[in-house]
């Protein structure tokens, strides 16, 4: 597979996925619809990497505007066989020391379960958004690849902190990212409803994550969370709205691709429109435009917002009584090649594992097929924990 | 049979401030080229993110108050989704369900009427950018995208044009003067909500939208025609009316309906998830408050307070330059109705002999109201004043000086204070030195002896005048 979208230093220490901008280096963000497209500034994370001596060995593909599984239908980088996320790998490989990945539907989390790493989703509003490819601003938040909890430690302690140039950066306060806090004692909850829908690859990695924290004093508890569900559909109905209205910008009139042929306007946006997106991200803008039309609004968009502030209470009063919940992060870890046209059913299935932390916000840490929750800005414990059980790896 | 006018206006007015509602570009209005005036943000380009300017928030509140307004403490942004080349993100931000500003009112007096319309609400919107056609090409130009507006909504309480028109005129005087807004040419637009029904009927009749209406004067016009179409239709059947969005042809003086297309959109709102609701707290909204200029209303009664004339009042409501003219000329000292006589007749007068424009430039307001000091205690005469009015709004000499050198003072009939002027300027020759070698406290020596030597039968003003008249020779 092909690494890099655009390969900017030899020796750059980190990799970025193309959905983050670096003044002057081209950005499809995935899409054909940004052939052609170069930012003229720079994501304010990549710009404090840069200032902490990290500077950018490339941009690596994701899928159209990060709407696929783990980036198979990517803009001239469409994968064949089995499927794996191009930052996770080169991480694996060594390559990087770290990537940053922006997670909306969890592409990211997948692609570290399948090459074996780590990836954090932060708490929401902890690290900006400025300079991202943006489609679903209430859920979307860039993190970290790399191979220990350590190291997400450590990019994290740069990238995070408030940026004025981004509304939703939450003020300045101090956030933890230590990796050893003590996790003898500690209550852990295993959500059923999602180890059942994992296949016994999956179930294997987290049996043996459980038999890990069991070891070291964490009791881990079997837990039902019915919502986990409903989660899921509210985050694709406001995913898919939030995207359609952000990416509704590209239209071929002021960049990016423009078709060759139009009459007039209307022909100028549908025939640009309809050749520059792929099946995925069309289907996705329908979705998102039908949840957003007077007559679904109601019922699809207000209630989704409703099901976010519900599950959020509920996962609060969760958190009241585990220091963290614990789940598989995929259903399994050998997706191959598929015709687009499954792309959407196939995503939505996935998400069920990630849309909780996307919808509320509350930071998730997968290591391997396993994830780890927790409160919003409970980051260390999820590094603590994962940190523990890299320690029975070896 | 009789019929009823029945209006409601949807204003948008360009807010006065540095820089775009949600970037840092500032002065699009003095941009040279299209597109000289954006940056990343107001044109659309992925990775920017909108960032609040404070100074709109207080400017929209400020305008919510002078409309006696509730100011809301929790009010956010919607996304308005369209297609249109102008609009660079083919979405609008605006606020829909929970604007800045509710439930305000306004009393408009024509000659005929005078009626309290009802606000419905104020909310905070961004400009979209302009399109130019030459020849087979369109451009753009996202100069005035993002610019901020307010756009103050009215229930359907108007019932003629005049009344409009009146309306229409206050807040661009209100809003100018409070510096809210410049209200140039273009800077104030609306859309007018029109139907008509029998008198006396509650029943409201059908209603056409006439879009994005600038000049009063076409205004006026759309107005006029739109009812008397719409009580053809009824009368006459000459048409079936149905509620539409309509565009006035400044040509034909006739109003048209829009495609179907452009009126039946569903904008598909939504909350924007990138802007914080606005909170505007206690401490805030004080200093908002603190901020606020005098309502004009406010300005009306203290103006019949003090006796100026009605249609003197009316002449300064409707013209912020001369309104702030005379605020500042009080302030400088003169009296409220003397000086807005002087203004009205006297310097109103003077330019238009000379056929000047009155600007902020015209007259400093300080030299006025000694103008105006210097009639009021006889130092000269009235059309004295009058010359000197002419010669400071021509040359803007210093009156005082101007005066004197002129000797322009009146003949005071007082040898008395002269020779007694003279006798102790002789008495007290080092003092008069001392003073010609700019030593000015001996000044106040000089005043206390002339005053003895009068046995205090004398206006200490005049007795200034006097001293500083000898001293000068
Ligand atoms: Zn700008």
């Amino acid at each position: 597979m092909e690494y890099y979208v655009q390969k900017i230093k030899e020796n750059g220490k980190i990799a970025v996925d193309d959905l983050i901008l670096i003044k002057d280096v081209p950005s499809y963000g995935g899409s054909k619809i940004l052939e052609g497209f170069h930012s003229l500034f720079t994501a304010e994370v990549v710009e404090r990497l840069e200032k902490a001596g990290y500077p950018v060995s490339g941009t690596t593909p994701v899928g159209e505007f990060g709407l696929d599984l783990v980036g198979e239908f990517s803009y001239g980088h469409t994968q064949k066989g089995k499927l794996y996320g191009a930052a996770a790998e080169l991480v694996k490989k060594g390559e990087v020391e770290f990537a940053l990945g922006v997670d909306m539907n969890g592409a990211p989390r997948r692609a570290a379960a399948l090459s074996g790493i780590e990836f954090l989703k932060p708490t929401y509003g902890t690290v900006s958004r400025y300079g991202i490819i943006s489609c679903a601003a209430s859920g979307e938040q860039i993190g970290v690849y790399a191979s220990n909890a350590e190291t997400i430690a450590k990019a994290m302690k740069i990238i995070a902190g408030h940026d004025e140039k981004d509304g939703t950066s939450l003020p300045d306060m101090t956030y933890d990212y230590s990796t050893t806090e003590a996790v003898s004692g500690k209550k852990v909850a295993l959500i059923t409803e999602l180890l059942e829908k994992a296949d016994d690859d999956v179930k294997k990695q987290v049996q043996k994550v459980v038999a890990d924290l069991e070891k070291k004093g964490v009791k881990v508890e079997k837990i039902s969370f019915v919502n986990c569900q409903t989660a899921c559909i509210a985050w694709q109905i406001l995913m898919a709205a939030e995207t359609c209205n952000n990416i509704s910008r590209y239209d071929g009139v002021k960049f990016g691709f423009r078709a060759e042929k139009y009459k007039d306007i209307d022909e100028l946006y549908v025939n640009s429109r309809t050749e520059g997106f792929n099946l995925l991200t069309k289907t996705m803008i329908l979705y998102g435009s039908d949840v957003l039309s007077k007559k679904r609004y109601k019922d699809c968009y207000e209630k989704s917002l409703r099901a976010r502030r519900l599950i959020a209470e509920q996962l609060n009063a969760l958190f009241e009584q585990y220091a963290a919940v614990i789940a598989p992060v995929c259903s399994t870890l050998s997706f191959t090649d598929y015709d687009v046209k499954d792309a959407f059913t196939k995503v939505y299935n996935e998400m069920v594992f990630t849309a909780m932390a996307n919808l509320t916000g509350i930071p998730s840490l997968t290591k391997g097929a396993v994830q780890f929750m927790a409160k919003p800005f409970g980051e260390s414990t999820l590094l603590s924990l994962a940190r523990v059980s890299e320690k029975e790896d070896k | 049979m009789k019929y009823e006018i029945v209006i409601g206006l949807e204003t948008h007015v360009e807010l006065n401030t540095k820089s775009k509602i949600f970037c840092s570009c500032g002065g699009h209005s003095s941009a040279k080229e299209a597109n000289d005036c954006v940056c990343p943000a107001c044109c659309g380009m992925p990775g920017m993110l909108p960032v609040m300017n404070k100074r709109v928030v207080e400017l929209a509140a400020t305008a919510g108050l002078m409309l006696n307004c509730n100011i809301n403490k929790y009010s956010t942004f919607d996304k308005k989704n369209y297609y249109y080349p102008d609009l660079p993100c083919a979405y609008q931000i605006t606020q829909l369900n929970h604007p800045i500003c509710t439930n305000g009112h306004i009393t408009i007096k024509t000659k005929d009427t005078e009626r309290e319309i009802r606000i419905k609400q104020i909310h905070m919107e961004e400009d979209a950018g302009k399109l130019v056609h030459e020849g087979n090409f369109s451009y753009v130009d996202f100069n005035r995208t993002s610019v901020p507006l307010i756009e103050i909504v009215t229930q359907p309480d108007f019932r003629s044009a005049d009344e409009v028109l009146t309306y229409l005129r206050k807040l661009k005087s209100m809003f100018q003067s409070s510096g809210i807004s410049e209200c140039e040419t273009g800077a104030m637009r609306c859309d007018i909500n029109i139907s008509v029904r029998p008198e006396g009927s509650s029943e409201y009749g059908v209603r056409t939208e006439v879009k994005n209406m600038s000049s009063f004067e076409l205004i006026e016009k759309a107005i006029n025609y739109e009812a008397q179409r719409h009580i053809d239709a009824i009368e006459y059947e000459t048409e079936e009316l149905i509620q539409e969005t309509r565009r006035f042809d400044e040509a034909t003086g006739k109003t048209f309906a829009m495609r179907n297309k452009e009126t039946e959109a569903d904008y598909r709102y939504f909350p924007d998830p990138n802007l914080m609701p606005i909170v505007i707290d206690d401490a805030w909204l004080e200093k908002i408050k603190a901020n606020k200029p005098i309502i004009l209303d406010e300005r009306e009664n203290l103006y019949r307070e003090v006796g100026i004339g009605e249609k003197e009042i009316a002449m300064l409501l409707s013209n912020h330059v001369l309104m702030k003219l005379l605020d500042d000329t009080v302030q400088a000292g003169a009296d409220l109705k003397t000086a807005s006589s002087w203004i009205l007749t006297d310097l109103i007068g003077l330019l238009k002999r000379k056929n000047i424009a009155l600007t902020a430039d015209t007259i400093a307001p300080a030299k006025l109201a000694r103008i105006i000091e210097l009639v009021a205690k006889s130092v000269i005469t009235r059309a004295t004043g009058k010359k000197l009015l002419d010669v400071v709004v021509e040359k803007d000499v210093d009156p005082d000086e101007y005066r004197i050198a002129n000797k322009l003072d009146m003949q005071q009939d007082s040898g008395l204070l002269e020779n007694a002027v003279r006798k102790v300027l002789q008495e007290n020759e080092t003092m008069v030195a001392e003073y010609k070698a700019g030593k000015e406290k001996v000044f106040q020596a000089l005043i206390g002896a002339t005053m003895k030597e009068l046995k205090g039968k004398a206006e200490p003003s005049a007795v200034v005048e006097a001293l500083r008249k000898a001293l000068l020779r």
